[in-house]
């Protein structure tokens, strides 16, 4: 029997099987960002130990950066909360890229664009969309703060092994379809508990005919169907992608690394606990209506009726709509958005911009909405200006902000106030995850674009 | 976090019938910037925005603040939560498994958790206990029925007993993770006593 691509990765990894346990499973790379690491390093301070491999740790503040200036952070405690993430990479030995510096980004965004991120690796963060590198064919997973302190003074976690599941999407997309819209509608097919307890590999011709970008936003949202990871093999793809950055093997190295990675696939016998297939051409634009991404529509559908709703899951439905102040059976095409946010671990990148500002050029940011624009990292940034998207951007009324978790979590300035509805490329619409009280709608950047020009949730195939 | 060995914790419940009841629910971001290690902190956040409005008020009808439940948790009384479908899902903060450990809680029965919150739990010293569905709405109607109905969670035996009921269900844990939370012991002992083969390893 053949061996999946998760299996081979797994077991490349394995130090060794604890007796009625766990596998211990050796990490290559370990992210750290400020809101899930301090306790770590207190409980290698507690024990009096030094970071085992400080080599293979990468450290960045993204959650608490402001996205409008970033000399200061004016909350004490964020600002606390990072100048305690430098102190203890300087104390530990680890590489830091602060806040403000070409470097710096949100984490899932900077490891892959920098190659510090490559087909076959292991890699954890204290966050649950590390599964964003999982598109680069590496094995990665979101891990709590003992983790981290595990890894920091290790190299090494503890895990039961997950089971495999293969989520195959054949066909071509149509126009006005993205990757997060392919990943919203697979959420709502699953649920948000649908992919527990497996690690996810995406295949079929729709994913292969993705781009990096797009296969990093689909890696990214795994999690939201409750995977543990998301890894899609690395193909031609994949090494034009990271050929020539920052942190990748050059030269001769280049080439046998690339020769090892295309061994990084399932073999074709392969066998998976768990395989569904989905054809790209049911899959249209896509919103959500609830507070959890699994509750979703088309852009141009109703919110299911009550009596489509199975009974046991009817409070659940009347409580999630009630808190989005939407009715059972409405549409929600055309209805006025207050804020729009483009970013995030999950469309902060270069492909993002290209696509808002595809719509928006030639028009008008709607006077009735707030729009935030930012960058997943600074380099990111500056591909929008080299490519001149900042001046699109500007013309149409939008202004580009500072490379930020911003809006997606509410740990820095850029919090949707309570009641407000917000269009956003963000990965949740849980309640108050954009600041107390707030609305989110998750749809695709093109989505938020076309609502960001009109002041209503608007479908981007339809708009004039 | 405080760690105290396991055996039986036998204590009233607090229902918590939410289902995919995400970590941001547990605990907002907002309690995520703090540096401390305070569990008091942390249990303080604890279903922070559904217990209080947004003037910091009590809200009345919140199951944790309704006089059968509001009870700090201390031995024997409400040491457990029953929990619904899907618990901690999103985001992997464990913050959200100190405020519930800092709130004083042993035990989370459910029917499924996500898995990184999971063992988050475990890593915390706090039990997640997967039963069945039926277990579990059993488990509901019961305290519904008697908020002081006692369920008991037996770890040298795997089980859980309604005690009202007499009904019982045998759970999963592995015998290493089992060993460590009777004996308070963490991962990272384990694998700071096992550098040699991570070493042995490295130079394969």
């Amino acid at each position: 029997m053949g061996l999946s691509l998760f299996e081979k990765i797994w077991r490349g990894h394995v130090v060794q099987e604890v007796t009625d346990g766990p596998t211990q499973l050796y990490i290559d790379r370990l992210y750290a960002h400020e809101v899930t690491s301090p306790q770590a390093f207190d409980t290698l301070r507690d024990k009096g130990i030094k970071v085992f491999r400080p080599e293979k740790v990468i450290a960045m503040p993204d959650h608490n950066t402001p996205s409008d200036q970033q000399e200061v952070i004016h909350d004490p405690v964020g600002r606390k909360q990072v100048e305690t993430l430098k102190r203890n990479c300087e104390e530990f030995g680890i590489r830091h890229f602060a806040m403000g510096t070409k470097d710096n980004g949100i984490i899932h965004v900077v490891g892959p664009e920098k190659a510090l991120s490559l087909p076959g690796m292991t890699i954890v963060c204290g966050d649950s969309h590390t599964s964003t590198h999982g598109a680069v064919g590496a094995l990665a997973m979101g891990i709590g703060t003992s983790e981290v302190a595990e890894v920091l003074a290790s190299q090494c976690i503890l895990q039961q092994k997950p089971k495999s599941m293969r989520i195959n999407v054949e066909g071509k997309l149509q126009p006005g379809v993205t990757a997060k819209d392919v990943a919203l509608y697979i959420m709502a097919q699953l649920t948000t508990s649908g992919a527990t307890g497996y690690v996810v590999e995406y295949a079929g011709s729709t994913i292969r005919n993705l781009s990096m970008e797009g296969r990093l936003t689909l890696s990214n949202l795994s999690i939201e169907m409750g995977s543990r990871a998301g890894i899609i093999a690395p193909d031609d793809t994949t090494f034009a992608y990271l050929k020539g950055r920052e942190y990748a093997p050059k030269g001769e190295a280049w080439d046998k690394a690339v020769e090892q990675w295309r061994q990084l696939r399932s073999d074709d016998d392969a066998v998976f606990d768990s395989e569904v297939t989905f054809r790209a051409e049911d899959i249209k634009p896509r919103i959500t209506y609830g507070t959890n991404p699994g509750a979703g529509i088309a852009v141009d559908e109703a919110i299911p009726a009550l009596e489509d709703i199975a009974e046991a899951e009817r409070n659940g439905f009347l409580a999630q709509l009630d808190y989005m102040q939407f009715k059972p059976g409405e549409k929600l095409e055309g209805k006025p958005v207050d804020y729009c946010f483009l970013g995030a671990c999950t469309n902060g990148r270069i492909e993002d911009f290209r696509a808002f500002a595809s719509v928006v050029k030639g028009r008008r940011k709607a006077d009735n909405v707030v729009a935030w624009l930012v960058p997943g990292s600074w380099l990111v940034r500056q591909q929008i200006i080299d490519e001149g998207i900042d001046k699109v951007l500007e013309a149409a009324g939008f202004e580009l902000r500072l490379p930020s978790c911003s809006a997606c979590l509410a740990m820095n300035p850029d919090k949707v106030p309570a009641g407000k509805l917000a269009i956003s490329t963000s990965n949740r619409n849980f309640v108050g995850r954009q600041g107390p009280g707030a609305r989110t709608v998750l749809a695709s950047p093109l989505t938020v674009a076309a609502s960001a020009v009109t002041g209503v949730i608007t479908d981007p195939r339809k708009l004039k | 976090m405080a760690k105290a060995k396991f055996n039986i914790v036998l204590s009233t419940c607090i229902p918590v019938a939410i289902d995919n009841c995400n970590t941001d629910l547990i605990i907002p971001a907002r309690y995520l910037a703090s540096t401390t290690r305070d569990p008091k902190f942390f249990g303080d956040a604890f279903m922070h925005d559904l217990r209080y409005d947004s003037e910091g008020k009590p809200v009345a009808d919140f199951v944790m603040n309704r006089p059968e439940f509001s009870e700090a948790p201390h031995e024997g009384v409400h040491e457990i939560i029953v929990a619904g479908q899907n618990w901690g899902s999103g985001s992997s903060r464990e913050h959200a498994a100190w405020a519930i450990a800092g709130y004083g809680v042993r035990v989370v029965i459910s029917s499924s958790f996500a898995d990184i919150h999971r063992n988050n739990l475990l890593n915390c010293f706090v039990l997640p206990v997967v039963v069945s569905t039926d277990f579990q709405q059993e488990l509901f109607r019961t305290i519904a029925a008697n908020p002081q109905a006692k369920v008991k969670v037996d770890v040298p035996n795997q089980t859980v007993t309604n005690m009202e009921t007499g009904h019982s269900e045998h759970f999963e844990i592995n015998g290493y993770k089992k060993y460590c939370l009777m004996n308070a012991l963490d991962d990272i002992d384990f694998l700071l006593e096992n550098r040699d083969k991570i070493e042995e390893y490295e130079n394969r």
